[in-house]
């Protein structure tokens, strides 16, 4: 019975990944410390789907801009660590946001999270950018069921705030 | 010696048959679309039931030739909404074992319980003078809840309480699912006013003992309110011989439309109770100091209210009435019964709430070993399936329970016992799709 949009939605990947749960912190996060002048800044968000409770931390660590490079957005997301519980595709989405911004530099990262987010509410019209957006392409049958959306969002949402919030610090 | 007429009375209800329910199902157009090319099996009556034929022809044929303002205008048609509007009050009222002029429209059930603890609010600061001076809360006063609340019978609650200075105590749910009767018993005390709990729990499926409950509150003076949304629908319920002093329920959840909802309180006390909502219709003489307000149940409709919805309730109650009550209780009690005996049966799905035997409505929410609800829920959309998935509003009951959230299938008086037996079958197939291992 099981039709081929389902196994669209649910790929291998995001099962993989689901279970993997790459960047997962299975410690509670410290806390939050001030930052030094000049060392890196670390922020974090929480966002809850409201529709089924689940929930996701991410935290974040951007450093200093690159040497020689004081123009924003070229600060490296050195590190980045979540903790939350939820739905395959949530948790799924988070591991694999894990795998894809660390070590990016912050633009390039928000400009990731752009296209992700336009493929996810694309409503299954536009083919993924593979290239750019790598594993993260996975989450292109999500687009096809609107009410997933939010699910295969949630950890970006919270990634895109903490990143605004380590850049404000 | 028994007459047959006492043997028809003491036998036990009988039933819906297959052939029945089957019948009454082409009264209701909604149930026989396919959806994702599956005919549909709508197991969450839960959240929102289906309407039959008869509320959607009530409700158009009071736009199509009575539609006007109700309690105010001379002409014919105000008359004949009026008239209407009033009679259906009077219907829901008979269902319940109420007076009519103990049924307060409200919106919804979230606004009934809303309209009491504002009301209780306002008491507090002065407000309907000495005649709602058993309503004042303070410092010292409690109100006492369940962990098994539905969070419109919670959030209320906490709110009054930091309005008012009382306290808000609980009491806790044990591990099968069912109230802890024994804390219960030293939690309500002398300084409890009132004690809001649900009658049938729309996550774990249980009757709460109203009696005992109603007991205890009655031994120390304190007001009862509870949650009808989950048993009115579903069993004879006479608020009478419950002995509550407050009862709320909705109307979508009953066969009728959504944006009404029911406050049942005893004549004695709203007829000292403060309003909660101010403005037109509640009055009787105005001036630009003050306002003199109307007996209940007027005082506490505000503004036009919703006569199309009332009248599409009552046609609802109608259809209930018609089947009977009692046999629809023992019809959801079998598929309460047959689902929990199947899904016991499933290797990795966990029941929240009592085992088998113990009574219960036709729900049943649980819990998937490795797989998340809304996984599940989706897993289950593509073969037609409308189950519920998240916290079901209540969160701390899921929190107790040790799970974020469940699965809910619910039924009602047009489920098949194919669909559960496809619920079952269907759920079967969950975990390996997910790829868990047993």
């Amino acid at each position: 019975m099981t039709s081929s949009d389902l196994q669209q939605l649910y790929q291998q990947i995001i099962l993989d990944h689901a279970k993997a749960r790459h960047g997962f912190s299975a410690e509670p996060f410290a806390d939050l410390v001030a930052r030094e002048a000049d060392g890196p800044s670390t922020a974090e968000s929480h966002q809850v789907n409201t529709t089924c409770g689940d929930e996701v931390t991410v935290r974040v660590t951007v450093g200093a801009a690159s040497a020689g490079d004081a123009r924003p957005g070229t600060e490296r997301i050195e590190d980045l660590a979540w903790r939350g519980e939820g739905c395959s595709i949530s948790m799924a989405s988070a591991s694999v946001l894990s795998d894809t911004v660390r070590g990016l530099p912050a633009g390039e990262a928000t400009a990731l999270l752009g296209a992700f987010r336009d493929m996810l509410r694309s409503r299954g019209t536009t083919a993924p950018d593979e290239e750019q957006l790598g594993d993260a392409a996975a989450f292109a049958g999500v687009s096809r069921y609107p009410a997933r959306v939010k699910c295969a969002m949630l950890a970006w949402v919270a990634f895109e705030e903490a990143l605004a919030r380590a850049a404000a610090r | 010696m028994m007459s047959s007429v006492d043997a028809l009375k003491s036998a036990p209800p009988r039933s819906l048959t297959d052939e029945e329910v089957r019948e009454i199902r082409r009264d209701f157009p909604i149930l026989g679309q396919l959806v994702n090319g599956r005919p549909l099996t709508y197991l969450d009556s839960g959240a929102t039931s289906q309407n039959p034929a008869s509320v959607l022809d009530a409700e158009r044929e009071f736009y199509e030739q009575h539609n006007s303002a109700v309690h105010r205008g001379a002409h014919t048609l105000a008359f004949r909404a009026t008239e209407a509007f009033e009679a259906a009050r009077a219907t829901v009222a008979d269902f319940i074992g109420a007076q009519p002029d103990e049924v307060v429209w409200t919106s919804n059930a979230t606004e009934a319980i809303n309209l009491v603890a504002y009301s209780f609010s306002n008491a507090s600061l002065g407000l309907g003078g000495e005649a709602a001076a058993r309503f004042r809360l303070g410092a010292g006063d409690e109100i006492v809840v369940t962990e098994m609340e539905h969070h419109a019978n919670l959030i209320p609650w906490q709110q009054l309480a930091l309005r008012t200075g009382a306290t808000l105590r609980f009491i806790p749910v044990t591990d099968d699912g069912t109230l802890d009767l024994d804390a219960a018993a030293t939690i309500i005390g002398a300084r409890t006013r009132l004690l809001a709990f649900t009658h049938a729990s729309n996550v774990v499926g249980v009757v709460n003992p109203v009696a005992d409950l109603v007991a205890l509150a009655r031994s120390v003076g304190a007001l009862v309110l509870i949650d009808a949304c989950q048993s009115v629908p579903h069993l004879p319920v006479d608020v009478a011989a419950l002995d509550v002093d407050f009862a709320v329920f909705s109307g979508h959840k009953m066969l009728g439309p959504t944006g009404i909802g029911v406050l049942f309180g005893r004549a004695e006390l709203l007829a000292d109770m403060p309003p909660f909502l101010t403005g037109g219709s509640m009055i009787t003489t105005v001036d630009m100091r003050g306002a003199e307000f109307l007996a209940p149940p007027q005082r506490f409709e505000a503004g036009t209210q919703r006569v199309s919805q009332a009248i599409a309730l009552a046609a609802a109650v109608d259809y209930l009435s018609a089947v009977g009550m009692s046999r629809i209780e023992a019809r959801e009690a079998e598929l309460g019964q047959r689902l929990l005996a199947g899904l016991t049966d499933i290797p990795g799905v966990r029941v929240l709430g009592p085992a088998v035997g113990v009574e219960r409505i036709g729900l049943a929410s649980i819990d998937v070993a490795g797989v998340h609800a809304h996984d599940v829920g989706q897993f289950l959309d593509e073969a037609g399936i409308a189950v519920r998935i998240g916290h079901h509003c209540a969160q701390p009951l899921h929190r107790r329970l040790g799970v974020t959230a469940s699965t809910r299938a619910s039924t009602y008086l047009y489920t098949t016992t194919d669909e559960v037996d496809h619920f079952l079958a269907t759920l079967r197939e969950v975990a390996p799709f997910f790829g868990v291992s047993r």
